[in-house]
Parts: structure tokens; C-alpha cells; sequence
């Protein structure tokens, strides 16, 4: 394969600092985001060529209440995971010389809508009632999307021993991580006690196990290297990559391997790094075990060991490997697609945009993001994404 | 048995790729696909998800398997399953080696554990669907 490291960075990041957005359209929160994310940049609509953003057919409506021209564009639409497929995505175009500048954009109005995300049963994510999954064989028995992580969490604690205090861990960092980020929905500190006593939306997880549920959205704009080099900010260079979907596999799957499983190495090994040159990570936190799997599946432990991994503090701020500084979406927010918010807090990271407080990971230069999106129990998107500082 | 009027959960929509596993199931039968050189394959469809022949026949399972995992779901707001909480959503691996999504019925939900044997019931939804449960065996 052509070597695909450096072809682009990230040279903008914006994260749209409104979690509850009653006077605004979903596309008014992106054009504010992609605005935000140019002037980051140091760059102007006339010097974008694409974009991407995971609206799938109501893509064309947002290019129109754009303006804009792209040649290039790309909907792809996998859950969270869908905006590191698209960096992935937007990498290639830009090695093989198809576009200069893109812009992945993200925005939605879960909380002023009313919308049930996780437990509202479900959207039928594109497919029509004739497709037998999920409509006639699923839908039938009142999958939830938090149903379906509480069913991999069940089998984790079976198969090894995982406790609902070691999943607690998690819950508690991600808050004291939003402490310091004050555009953080929840803010104050939380307990494994307070955790155990929320209340249990789908056994084993408790509420405070689920992610939030906030509006937002957020740009990152790409670019080749000549264009980043034009730019104001210091480039986040794209060292590896990797997309997968896992499934159900006929039936025959062990769901407790995710598609972690299937990205983590091919990208570390693009990017030729290993687990302990890695200063953080960007973990896609719908459910604390989300973050279990994902960590063990990426390899930074053993399979089984997730649990005693996230214990202890080791993936707080100053710990061995921080997690989510910006206290991810289990307390700084999720509007139901959190994967953009992982490459904006990680090229933040990357560049040293917090220096001084303490919610910046000290020499950071290496950061692995991952996406997942759809659920653990039946299907889903795994992208992971290798950032490396200038 | 439920009355159909009062059946308010989404409901399968029978076409001529499931149309046998639903004929089947009103009679109280389980059916599977089976293709010769890849094995079972859950859920049914027009072809062998493994080889992508078109060559894969029905054959009825045993009926009875193991709880692989399960969850007590205490929320959930879609019509039909917001009255009927707490229920317990499960995989079951069936004695065939494919894992299916269903229910746990006829039991306490917190009686049910990984590895429980389990049998299949058919619960009538309407007058043309019966749908594929489990309960302890």
C-alpha cells in the first residue's frame, strides 16, 4: 500500500460550545462550526473543496444551505465512528490528489428535540421493513441501544469477571475530566458509589454508565501538507488509519470481540507505533463498557483485563494513558454522534492548546482516536485514527 | 395467549424470503437455514450469507439452546414495551450454534442467568404471526 503517512493533517478544530440549542438549526450549528474551524485555520470558504458530514441523503441539503461547491463530498453515515472514516476518507482524496482542503462537519439536536437516543427503541438506521434485520427479526424483541451494550457488559462480567465498580471507574474519570472543561454539561465530581446508585436503565448499566444526552457539533478541516503549511495552526499529521463493521456474522460471531479488534493494529502498524509510544487517547465513551472493549480489543491490554485497566486512575489526567481530557460523552457532551469530537479534542491535545491548565496531557505527540458507532450487541462501525504533533 | 388487538410491538414484515420461517412458526415449528458447505446461518435470507449461493434449504431446529447473554431492560419508551417493563432482552445460542435475539418469557427476569437452558414458545401476535420466544427449559 502506499504510504499514506503525513499526506494530510488536521489544520482546524472547532467544537461548538452549546449543549442545549433551542434558536438553532442543526445546519446553522454546523455552519457556525465550520466557520469556527476556518478561522482556526486561518482559512476561507474559497479555499475549501469538500466536504464531508454524516447526514447520508439530507447530505445535498446541507451542501445548498451551504453554498458551496465542492468536488468532492462524502455522507457516509456509520454512527459515531462516521467522521473517522471520513478522515480516513479524506486522507486518500488528498494523496491521490483529488482535493486540497475538507472540511468533516457534525452537528444534531438530540436534547431540545426530546429525542429518546438510547432508549426509545429504534431508528431503522436506512433500512426499509422489507429487509428481515432489524425489522422482523429484532425490532420485535424491544432492542435498545443501551439494551444492546448492557448485553455485551453482562457477558464481559460472566466470561471475566468484570464488576459494575470497575465499569464505575470509567464514569467517575470522564467527570473529573469535564471539571475542567467548562463547556461540560456535568461538571461535578461523582463517586463508584454515586455511580452504583444510579438508577439501572438496562441491567448491568446504570444511568450513569449511558452516555448524555446534549446537542452540539463540531468541524475539523483537512489538508495537504503545502495548504497546512499556509496555515496559522500547527498541523495534527495523520499517521494511520483503519475502518471496520462488525456484526452478527450470520449468527456465528463472538460479539464480545468488537471491531476495535479489526482497526486498532492495521493503523498502529500504517502509523509504526506501538501502544507505549502512545501519549492518550480519544475513546469513543457511549457506555463505560464501551471503553472496556475498546481498550482491550485495541491491545492495550489483555481481553478480559479492560476492567482492571480502567481502575485506579490510570486513565486520568496524569495517569499512564489519560483518556478524554474533555470528559468525553459520558459528562461533557454527546448529541448522538460523538466521533467528531474526538479528533477535535485530540488535535487540541496535540497542539498544545491547553498549556498551563491541567487538562492538557503534558508533551503530548502521539494520540490514537476511536469511533464506534451502532451498537456492540448487533452491529457496528470501528474507525481508529493515529494524530501525531508536528 | 395475548389478544392480537392488544398486541402494540412492531410486528415482522412477511416477504417471499421469510415467508417459510413465519408459515412455520404459526404451526409452532423453528426454522433455520442450513447450506452444505457453510453451516447454519440466523436470520433468514434468500441466500447463503457465507458462500453467497443461492442454494440454502430450511430445516427445523431443535428448538432449544443456552442464554448467551441477556439484559433486564427497566426503560424503554416504544409503545408495547414501555408496559411491559422489566423484560429481559436475550441472545440465545441455539443447540445449532447460531446466537438469535429474543425474549426470556414465562420466568422471574432476575431467575435468568448465562448458560440457562432454554426452550423456544411461540407467542401469537397476530392471526398470521406467532413470535419465536424463550423460557426455561
Amino acid at each position: 500500500m502506499t504510504d499514506l503517512r503525513k499526506s494530510a493533517a488536521i489544520v482546524g478544530a472547532y467544537e461548538h460550545p452549546v449543549r442545549y440549542a433551542p434558536d438553532k438549526s442543526e445546519t446553522l450549528i454546523m455552519a457556525e462550526s465550520i466557520i469556527g474551524a476556518l478561522a482556526d485555520a486561518g482559512l476561507e470558504k474559497k479555499d475549501v473543496d469538500a466536504i464531508f458530514s454524516a447526514g447520508g441523503l439530507s447530505g445535498y441539503n446541507l451542501v445548498d444551505y451551504l453554498n458551496m461547491q465542492p468536488k468532492y463530498a462524502d455522507f457516509t453515515t456509520v454512527g459515531g465512528a462516521s467522521f473517522e472514516f471520513h478522515l480516513s476518507h479524506a486522507v486518500t482524496a488528498i494523496a491521490a490528489g483529488r482535493i486540497n482542503c475538507a472540511v468533516i462537519v457534525y452537528a444534531s439536536t438530540p436534547r431540545v428535540t426530546g429525542t429518546l437516543v438510547g432508549t426509545g427503541g429504534f431508528a431503522r438506521n436506512g433500512s426499509t421493513l422489507s429487509d428481515p434485520v432489524p425489522g422482523s427479526f429484532e425490532d420485535l424483541y424491544g432492542k435498545t441501544t443501551v439494551g444492546l451494550y448492557a448485553m455485551i457488559a453482562r457477558r464481559h462480567m460472566h466470561q471475566y469477571g468484570t464488576t459494575s465498580e470497575q465499569l464505575a471507574e470509567v464514569a467517575v474519570a470522564m467527570r473529573k475530566h469535564a471539571g475542567l472543561n467548562p463547556n461540560a454539561l456535568f461538571r461535578d465530581p461523582i463517586t463508584v458509589e454515586d455511580v452504583l446508585a444510579s438508577r439501572v436503565i438496562s441491567d448491568p448499566l446504570h444511568l450513569n454508565d449511558c452516555c448524555i444526552i446534549s446537542d452540539g457539533g463540531g468541524a475539523v478541516v483537512v489538508a495537504s501538507p503545502e495548504v497546512a503549511r499556509s496555515c496559522k495552526t500547527k498541523p495534527a499529521w495523520v499517521l494511520g488509519m483503519a475502518e471496520a463493521i462488525a456484526h452478527q456474522g450470520a449468527g456465528k460471531r463472538d460479539l464480545i470481540n468488537i471491531a476495535a479488534a479489526q482497526t486498532g493494529a492495521p493503523a498502529m502498524e500504517m502509523a509504526g507505533v506501538k501502544h507505549k509510544d502512545l501519549d492518550m487517547a480519544m475513546i469513543y465513551d457511549s457506555f463505560t463498557i464501551t471503553v472496556v472493549e475498546t481498550l482491550e480489543d485495541l491491545g492495550f491490554c489483555k481481553k478480559g483485563e479492560g476492567g482492571d485497566f480502567v481502575s485506579g486512575g490510570r486513565i486520568e489526567l496524569g495517569g499512564e494513558l489519560p483518556l478524554n481530557p474533555d470528559g468525553g460523552g459520558l459528562s461533557s457532551n454527546h448529541p448522538g454522534m460523538r466521533g467528531m469530537f474526538l479528533l477535535i479534542e485530540a488535535t487540541r491535545q496535540l497542539r498544545g492548546d491547553f498549556a498551563g491548565t491541567p487538562r492538557q496531557v503534558e508533551n503530548c505527540n502521539l494520540v490514537l482516536a476511536h469511533g464506534t458507532g451502532g451498537a456492540l450487541g448487533d452491529r457496528h462501525s470501528g474507525g481508529t485514527i493515529i494524530l501525531g504533533g508536528d | 395467549m395475548v389478544n392480537q388487538s392488544q398486541w402494540k410491538k412492531p410486528l415482522p414484515t412477511i416477504t417471499g424470503e421469510t415467508r417459510k420461517f413465519w408459515d412455520a412458526a404459526r404451526k409452532g415449528h423453528l426454522m433455520i437455514q442450513h447450506c452444505e458447505p457453510c453451516g447454519y446461518q440466523w436470520y433468514p435470507r434468500g441466500f447463503c450469507s457465507g458462500c453467497w449461493s443461492k442454494e440454502i434449504d430450511y430445516v427445523e431446529a431443535k428448538g432449544t439452546g443456552k442464554v448467551w447473554t441477556y439484559t433486564i431492560t427497566y426503560q424503554n419508551r416504544t409503545p408495547g414495551f414501555n408496559e411491559e417493563v422489566p423484560y429481559v432482552l436475550a441472545l440465545v445460542e441455539l443447540d445449532e450454534g447460531v446466537k438469535l435475539f429474543t425474549n426470556i418469557i414465562n420466568c422471574d427476569p432476575k431467575s435468568v442467568t448465562i448458560g440457562m437452558d432454554v426452550k423456544v414458545t411461540f407467542v401469537q401476535a397476530t392471526n398470521q404471526i406467532h413470535v419465536p420466544m424463550f423460557e426455561p427449559l
